[in-house]
Parts: C-alpha cells; sequence; structure tokens
C-alpha cells in the first residue's frame, strides 16, 4: 500500500515495524501535496520545514521506543486552530499576517504525542459557510470531482483527507462543518458532544454551539483522534471533566440489539434519490447486523435551521467584534479617526458572507429585535434539545443523512444565502441540541460522487455511534473507494 | 416585518461596517429573505419555555487565585499593526 494511503492504525504499523520512517511517510505526504495542490487547493498554508523536524524528532521518539499511536503520523489543521509562530488566518483576510503567540489545546495534545504538522487547511472565512467559497484564500475543490464544492466549513480538511494528502485532519463543526464535508468528500467526520473537546485556542464563531473533532479514512482512526483529543481543560472552562473511555477497545462489540431511531421529520420530499437509495442500503445493512429500528419523531426539526441563523449570527456579531484593527489582524491605512479606523478596518478585512452574518446577529440583538429574535430562538433551542432527549429515552443512536444531496457545483448557491442555510438542515439540529454525531461513507451518486449517512449519539455517547459505524464499516467497502486524482 | 436601506445603515453602524451602496441594496435583499424565513418561529408557542444558552448545564469554573507566568509584552504586541514601546498605538480617542 501506498504511503499517502494508509490510515494512522495502518502507518503506526508500518513505523512501529521499522518499514517506513516517519520522515519517509512526511516526505512522501508533502510531495503529494505538491503535487495534487493546484488541482484541489485544501491548503492556505503548507509547512514542509516544521514537517520535517516534528518528524526527524517522531523518528528518534520511536527509535528510544517512546512511541505513541499518533507518533509520526502526518496531521494538517483547518486553519481556525491557532499554531504558535505559523501564520493563522481563519480563511479571513482580516488575519493575513497573524502569527499566533500560542497554540490550540487540541494541537498540543496531538503534537505531544508526536503528531507531525503538514499545515493548515483552508475553509470558509470565520467557519461561516457551507462549501469552502467564502475563504478568501482561494477555491479548494472536491478531488472526486473538481468542478464541485468540497462542502464547508472544513472544506479542506475533508479534501486533504480525500486527495491523500494528510493521514488524518481536524475540523470544527458549529451547524455541520465537519460532517457535511466528510458526507461531500468520503471520509469519516465526528462532531462530539459540546464540552468533550477543548476549545482553546480554536478561533471562535458561535461559542456556544462550536466544537472541534477529526476527519479520517476510517472509524478506528476516529476513535484514536477522539481518545487523544477528549477530555478537561482548565483553559476552557466549557469543556466538561468526564472520564474518557478507551474508544478503541469497544469498536468490536457489535450493533446486535442496538436500537437505531430513524426520525421521520429526516426523511422529507425533496430527499434527493441517490441519498435516500444510500440511506435504504444503510437500513438494510444494520438490520441484517442484527440491530433494531425504531420510528421515533424530533417533531421541531422545521424550526433548527431558523433557530440557528439567528443564534449563531448573534454570537459571531459578538465574537467578531474584537477585529478592530488594534491588537492584531489588519488596520486600515486610509482611516481618519479611532471610530473610522476600526470601522475601515473591518470593512476592508471581513468578505462578503462574514459581513452579512455579523448584520444578522446584530440585528438579531438590537435593541427592539432582542426578545422577538434572539430569546425567540433560545426557547426554540430549548424544544429541539427536548426532541432529542425524549427520542434518546427509546433508542440508543439515530442514523439519518447528512446533505440532502450530495456536492453541488462551484458558484451554484453562491447568490442565494438562504437556499445555502438550508443545505444544513439534518446537521444543525445536533449543534442546537450540543449532542455528537458522525459522518460515515455509505454510497455513491450515479454521479460517482460520495455520500455519508449521519449516526447521531447521546450527549457524550460518543462511543455508541463509533461502535455503530465500526460495524457499518466492517459490513462495507465504501471507505476504501478513493478519489481518481 | 421589511428591512430597508436606512435599516442596513443603522446595523452596519452598530457592527462597525461601512458598506457601498450596492452592498446595501444587496444585503436588504437577502436579510429581508432570510428573516422572512425565521418568521416561522412565531408561529411556535413558547409560553413559559426557559431560554438555552448552553447544550450543557455550566457553573462557574473557580480556580486557585495563582500567579502564573505571563505570555510577556513582546509576544502580547507581536502582532499589534501599530506600537509604541510597551503600548498599542491607537489614533486619538479624545478630541
Amino acid at each position: 500500500m501506498d504511503t499517502i494511503d494508509m490510515t494512522i492504525h495502518g502507518l503506526h504499523q508500518a513505523l512501529e515495524s521499522k518499514q517506513l520512517s516517519s520522515v519517509e511517510a512526511t516526505k512522501a505526504m508533502l510531495a503529494r501535496i505538491e503535487a495534487v495542490e493546484p488541482q484541489v487547493g485544501s491548503f492556505i498554508t503548507v509547512t514542509p520545514e516544521q514537517a520535517l523536524a516534528g518528524a526527524e524528532a517522531a523518528d528518534r521518539r520511536i527509535a528510544a521506543g517512546d512511541m505513541d499511536i499518533l507518533t509520526g503520523v502526518p496531521l494538517a489543521l483547518k486553519d481556525i486552530f491557532l499554531t504558535e509562530g505559523i501564520r493563522t488566518t481563519c480563511g479571513s483576510r482580516i488575519l493575513d499576517n497573524f502569527i499566533p503567540p500560542y497554540s490550540a489545546t487540541s494541537w498540543e495534545k496531538l503534537r505531544d504525542r508526536g503528531a507531525v504538522l503538514l499545515g493548515k487547511l483552508n475553509q470558509d472565512e470565520f467557519a461561516m459557510g457551507s462549501s469552502n467559497e467564502s475563504s478568501a484564500f482561494g477555491v479548494c475543490r472536491n478531488p472526486w470531482d473538481t468542478t464541485r464544492i468540497p462542502g464547508g466549513s472544513s472544506g479542506g480538511s475533508a479534501a486533504a483527507i480525500a486527495a491523500r494528502q494528510a493521514t488524518a485532519t481536524l475540523g470544527t463543526d458549529t451547524g455541520g462543518s465537519i460532517r457535511q464535508p466528510a458526507s461531500h468528500c468520503g471520509c469519516v467526520g465526528l462532531k462530539p458532544t459540546y464540552g468533550r473537546v477543548s476549545r482553546y485556542g480554536v478561533i471562535a464563531y458561535a461559542s456556544s454551539l462550536d466544537q472541534v473533532g477529526p476527519l479520517t479514512r476510517d472509524v478506528t482512526d476516529c476513535a484514536i483522534m477522539l481518545g487523544a483529543l477528549a477530555g478537561y481543560d482548565p483553559k476552557d472552562s466549557t469543556s466538561v471533566d468526564l472520564a474518557v473511555p478507551d474508544y478503541v477497545a469497544t469498536l468490536p462489540n457489535g450493533v446486535k440489539g442496538l436500537r437505531i431511531g430513524l426520525p421521520r421529520e429526516y426523511f422529507i420530499a425533496g430527499l434527493d434519490a441517490d441519498v435516500q437509495k444510500a440511506m435504504d442500503a444503510a437500513i438494510e445493512t444494520y438490520r441484517r447486523l442484527g440491530a433494531e429500528f425504531v420510528d421515533i419523531s424530533l417533531p421541531h426539526t422545521d424550526y433548527a435551521v431558523a433557530t440557528y441563523y439567528l443564534i449563531a449570527t448573534a454570537e459571531a456579531s459578538s465574537n467578531l467584534a474584537r477585529y478592530e484593527g488594534v491588537r492584531f489582524g489588519h488596520r486600515s491605512a486610509n482611516a481618519e479617526g479611532l471610530i473610522d479606523m476600526m470601522t475601515k478596518s473591518r470593512s476592508e478585512g471581513f468578505g462578503a458572507e462574514v459581513k452579512r452574518r455579523i448584520m444578522l446577529g446584530t440585528y438579531a440583538l438590537s435593541s427592539g429585535y432582542y426578545d422577538a429574535y434572539y430569546v425567540k430562538a433560545q426557547k426554540v433551542r430549548t424544544l429541539i434539545m427536548n426532541d432529542f432527549i425524549k427520542a434518546f429515552a427509546d433508542v440508543d443512536v439515530m442514523l439519518t443523512p447528512v446533505a440532502p444531496t450530495p456536492a453541488f457545483k462551484i458558484g451554484e448557491k453562491v447568490n442565494d444565502p438562504l437556499q445555502m442555510y438550508l443545505s444544513d438542515i439534518f446537521t444543525i439540529p445536533v449543534n442546537l441540541a450540543g449532542t455528537c454525531a458522525m459522518s460515515l461513507p455509505a454510497g455513491f451518486s450515479t454521479d460517482g460522487l460520495p455520500i455519508g449517512v449521519q449516526l447521531i449519539g447521546r450527549p457524550f455517547g460518543e462511543e455508541a455511534i463509533l461502535r455503530a459505524g465500526y460495524a457499518f464499516e466492517q459490513a462495507t467497502e465504501w471507505h476504501r473507494a478513493s478519489a481518481n486524482l | 416585518m421589511s428591512i430597508s436601506v436606512t435599516d442596513v445603515e443603522y446595523v452596519a453602524r452598530l457592527a462597525r461596517l461601512e458598506l457601498g451602496a450596492d452592498e446595501k441594496e444587496v444585503f436588504a435583499g437577502q436579510m429581508n429573505a432570510i428573516l422572512g424565513y425565521v418568521e416561522k418561529l412565531k408561529g411556535l408557542d413558547t409560553d413559559g419555555v426557559i431560554p438555552t444558552s448552553h447544550a450543557v448545564p455550566m457553573e462557574n469554573a473557580f480556580r486557585e487565585d495563582l500567579v502564573r507566568a505571563p505570555i510577556g509584552v513582546d509576544k502580547a504586541l507581536g502582532n499589534a499593526p501599530q506600537r509604541s514601546g510597551s503600548f498599542f498605538n491607537v489614533p486619538q480617542v479624545i478630541e
């Protein structure tokens, strides 16, 4: 097997048995990045020097017998994760020259285990988007069909896996930004429960919804990455102090007797025929494996997108107030006085989608509209959470589509933000409820585009969805397919 | 409920954004479409429902009040667009 095709666990075996060094694996990845990057555009910044230094250090650790499962594994991070001394843009011109003075906890955890950093990945500006088209650093294309979007906002994180430019990547998910691109690019993507992984050093979009998670080639890798990332962080007061289970150990426990809920609101008219077909086949596979299906209802599903676009934009308008041209980021050269400097710096630095969301959020929080929009949305959020609590009284996990259609064409929805927002209809409710969910490769469209299905778990029930995902993967071959690039 | 170009200008001022004439028109149209869509929330009875600000119940996270090594002035000012000595430089605030 080619080095660039390897999983984390496969590469670990090769490194451990000395068939391969981390420097060799890293060089192979850097060569692959250079070869296909003009077609894909997954990266904003490639860091070959850091990568080779990291790989050499990993090889020394391996030679000394001080080896972790992630030691020597080449990874890449969405450009939303702060990396000390390495430019971090969050996909925005306003942070064009930003060099973080410290690193995100999630990256520190991976680095301390000996993971190698290949670079920083393309994304929608400030993680606002479903197609990666709002990035200020060029188009990112879907490796399965380069006329199509990779999904967003973690588009580069998914495209880099599909294009075999990294063994695994990190993304963030506020309304589906890990799961939807994972589905469109044929990889595994997990959004952990809110509070499971530290958000320290992750540039904030909507703080009550943002969560860090891995994108990987298979479910075993996903379990490995979650185990490394999860846990309480004193630097993030919203991270939760709960023991981290051994996610890999329980993967083979199977799904016999597992109760899987099918929320009827997710099987709507207008669901793409190929997506429906993949769902039907997934249900059939789980039946064969001994799972039981239960029809359930999440009655407030239809209100989720509206709720999300009020809460997320309100939080964004507040979070993005920090970009004022004083402490870091772009400062306008054409301003007179303090307020004008702030206004011009922001207007020159932010792109259209970010401005639109700041405007919506500012409106929803403004005097006279706060109760009608923001508080109303927070109340509906309670109803949506209660839907999940009730439904989970009767089932262990839920199975749903990830996105209503396979990846759409670049430019197709760019002038119609509302249509773009509605493509997140199946992923947004999970963020509002704060629970966990995973996208899993489950088939292809007639055009050869990957289609994912979503497993939703109880809060802190990552073990159950990983186990169910692993059982599905053992019974199917979808995750082994690779883009012809 | 309809957003006019004047409303867009008011909100832009609150958000410290400067929009071109074309941008104002486009944003007014798009904000109307999106706010028209979220109107559907008004049809839901939420009397007595407690608003959710965080999915996980949170309490204040206290820690020991200990002195820790600070990040240092040079690192903290490393990204400042303009600095003078150990300060951020800003345009005159009080006229």
